[in-house]
């Protein structure tokens, strides 16, 4: 296998003039015995929306996890925002992590508060306003994610799989990030759910400007909201570019992973239309 | 409370041409800037009110999110409220596409409706006094339910789970029995000691011996094995059976064609009503042993003296009483805690809540049963 670093920072080369908003240098990962993340380079750059492909175990989640600061790294540097976040101060580093979002796999509402509350919650803890501006705004950021206004008092519990994923990405949203990190958004949702969900993802992305780091399963997502996919195997990066690129790789699991049975039908479909319909999606710079 | 630094505040200065006035708009109008945010649109409204055409200059604005797009255009309808004319100028397309998107309108708050106090008090009176009146029809079916298994079960004993009963015997029986000896040893010890203080008063020490004998067998060692079982077997069947429900084990098993009843429920019942008696026995023999120990030791009263009073004091049936309540206390916590657990909802709350209401009930019911027992032994003066 050639080296995984040229791929990833190939991309980077061939645009050198772009803002990088997290980079990660040869990441090492473990628990106990086991390192699932060994020598890891990927870089994200500021409006793009990155997806995040590979097996099962093969490290998605730890590295989502490690960028976030929720897995302790055994060798390598995150840089977010510019910014060594181990070397901030602890209330330096709170400021940073109010620049960011996060919706979780299973959304990780609060489930004793109301989805407003829910959505309140950051801008309560972290900003001086007033409740009515609160109030406001947390409105405004269910109307923006496609929740009906009467989803506002209701709890977690009563709201469907497809609303809970909306809920937390209005309360990911809620102190106007700039990164958001999406953990699979459209697992658990029907091929429709999905879709508008990958739809309502671009939509933002395009309207509030946002860098989306998402990790993902699901090829329809990739092929209809993704300006670079990043794929781990083996844990490292072994792919980092346009999905064009990737889909001529040589790299085993990667044509398993698109021109395998499922994600083949897929491919060829809309390699076929490629040119009548299939654009890649627009991407604001 | 940590906000970020704001390098450059929300700000708007004014300038009046014979064109007419403008406001121009400056710094971040990001939600960082907190009250500083909204206190700048407010002046924007009080800077306009009295004009009756202004133009909002938005060159200067370095940063712009929804919150600050959202004030502005609150601002701008506020305007157009009082009659000014507002027209934007110098809007980069990026805000633009934000100050669309957070376009004023009304969020009118979903009305809630308010009642009296009185009303409320005596809705929620009559919801509880419905709630706990269909709780015991449940309960009564529940009951008819595992009777009916358990006929069932008796014409096909093939089917009955040994394995399983074993395995619950063995979790409630043989690992309750340590806390069970070690809460009835100090129990009796200090119906002895009190006892013995007590009564010296009246030379009558001796009689600790019959005190402690009938009151132990009687009530305290079946009652307080009850209580223990209730609080650490009830909850733990509640919460298996809640966690399988929640699951959808439960699901599965019907849809197998297997009644959750005869697999599940059978076993820890039996189990129970197995188990309950042996562990009384256990704890009537801890409090006895308690009770002569802080005797001897607290009372003078030696060992063969406590065997040969405690001999006098009771009679086989005194033991019997104790024993005879125990299956009945077990199946009421066994059939509480399996009602309480099958009715958990999806969520993680539902099941602390009915745990927490399986051991609140069934201790209640303890209690309630063995008052019934003592009303009915009297009538029968047994």
């Amino acid at each position: 296998m050639s080296s995984p670093s040229t791929y990833a920072d190939g991309a980077a080369e061939r645009r050198p003039n772009r803002d990088v908003i997290i980079s990660v240098r040869d990441l090492v990962i473990g628990f106990g015995d086991v390192t699932i993340v060994k020598g890891l380079n990927l870089d994200v750059f500021r409006g793009e929306v990155l997806g995040v492909v590979g097996g099962s175990g093969q490290g998605k989640s730890v590295l989502t996890r490690a960028i976030l600061g929720l897995v302790p790294a055994r060798g390598g540097a995150i840089r977010i925002f510019g910014q060594d976040r181990d070397a901030l101060a602890p209330a330096e580093r709170r400021i940073l992590e109010q620049r960011w979002g996060v919706l979780f796999q299973n959304g990780a509402l609060f489930s004793g508060l109301t989805v407003k509350q829910n959505i309140q919650m950051p801008m309560r803890e972290t900003r001086e306003i007033s409740h009515h501006l609160m109030d406001e705004l947390a409105m405004l950021k269910l109307e923006l994610v496609g929740l009906p206004p009467d989803a506002a008092d209701k709890l977690p519990s009563e709201l469907s799989g497809g609303m809970v994923k909306r809920a937390a990405l209005a309360r990911a949203l809620a102190l106007d990030p700039e990164l958001v990190f999406l953990d699979e958004p459209t697992s658990g949702l029907d091929p429709i759910g999905a879709a508008e969900f990958d739809e309502l993802i671009g939509t933002l992305q395009q309207t509030l400007g946002l860098t989306v780091f998402m990790v993902t399963h699901d090829l329809d997502s990739l092929y209809s909201i993704c300006d670079r996919v990043a794929a781990l195997a083996e844990g490292r990066v072994i792919a980092a570019g346009p999905l064009e690129t990737l889909l001529e790789s040589d790299h085993p699991w990667l044509k398993a992973y698109f021109h395998g049975v499922r994600g083949g039908r897929l491919t060829a479909a809309r390699m076929e239309h490629k040119d009548e319909e299939w654009k890649p999606a627009p991407t604001t710079r | 409370m940590t906000v970020a630094a704001i390098e450059r505040p929300p700000n708007l200065t004014r300038q009046s041409s014979p064109e007419g006035a403008r406001l121009s708009l400056s710094g971040d109008w990001t939600l960082v800037a907190s009250h500083r945010l909204e206190a700048a649109a407010a002046r924007i409204v009080e800077e306009a009110s009295r004009d009756r055409m202004i133009i909002f200059d938005l060159a200067q604005v370095s940063r712009l999110d929804t919150a600050g797009a959202w004030l502005i255009n609150r601002a701008r309808h506020e305007l157009a409220r009082r009659g000014v004319a507002v027209a934007l100028e110098h809007v980069r397309p990026e805000y633009s596409t934000l100050l669309e998107e957070a376009h004023y309108r009304a969020f009118e708050a979903p009305a809630r409706p308010r009642f009296k106090l009185v009303f409320v008090l005596l809705s929620d009176l009559g919801e509880s006094t419905v709630g706990a009146l269909r709780e015991f029809y449940r309960g009564v079916s529940f009951l008819g339910e595992f009777v009916a298994s358990m006929i069932y079960v008796a014409q096909h004993p093939k089917r009955f789970r040994f394995t399983a009963l074993v395995a619950q015997i063995e979790l409630i029986c043989f690992r309750s029995v340590p806390i069970i000896v070690l809460i009835n040893v100090l129990v009796g010890g200090i119906v002895a000691q009190q006892g013995i203080f007590q009564l010296l008063k009246f030379g009558a020490s001796s009689y600790t011996v019959s005190l402690i004998g009938i009151l132990v067998l009687r009530e305290l060692g079946v009652l307080l094995t009850s209580i223990m079982i209730a609080g650490r077997s009830g909850s733990a069947i509640t919460a298996c059976l809640g966690s399988m429900k929640m699951r959808e084990e439960v699901d599965a098993l019907l849809v197998m064609g297997l009644s959750p009843m005869e697999v599940l429920i059978a076993p820890r019942v039996l189990g129970l009503v197995i188990a309950l008696p042996i562990l009384t026995f256990v704890a009537d023999m801890a409090a006895l042993f308690g009770g002569m120990i802080v005797s001897w030791w607290y009372g003078g009263i030696s060992p063969v003296a406590f065997a040969s009073l405690l001999k006098e004091a009771i009679a086989l049936h005194t033991f019997l009483v104790g024993i005879i309540k125990a299956p009945f206390m077990a199946l009421v916590i066994g059939l509480i805690a399996s009602m309480d657990g099958l009715e958990t909802k999806g969520s993680a709350e539902s099941l602390g809540q009915q745990v927490t209401s399986s051991v609140v009930k069934s201790i209640f019911m303890v209690i309630v049963m063995d008052g019934l027992f003592a009303v009915f032994f009297a009538s029968i003066d047994y």
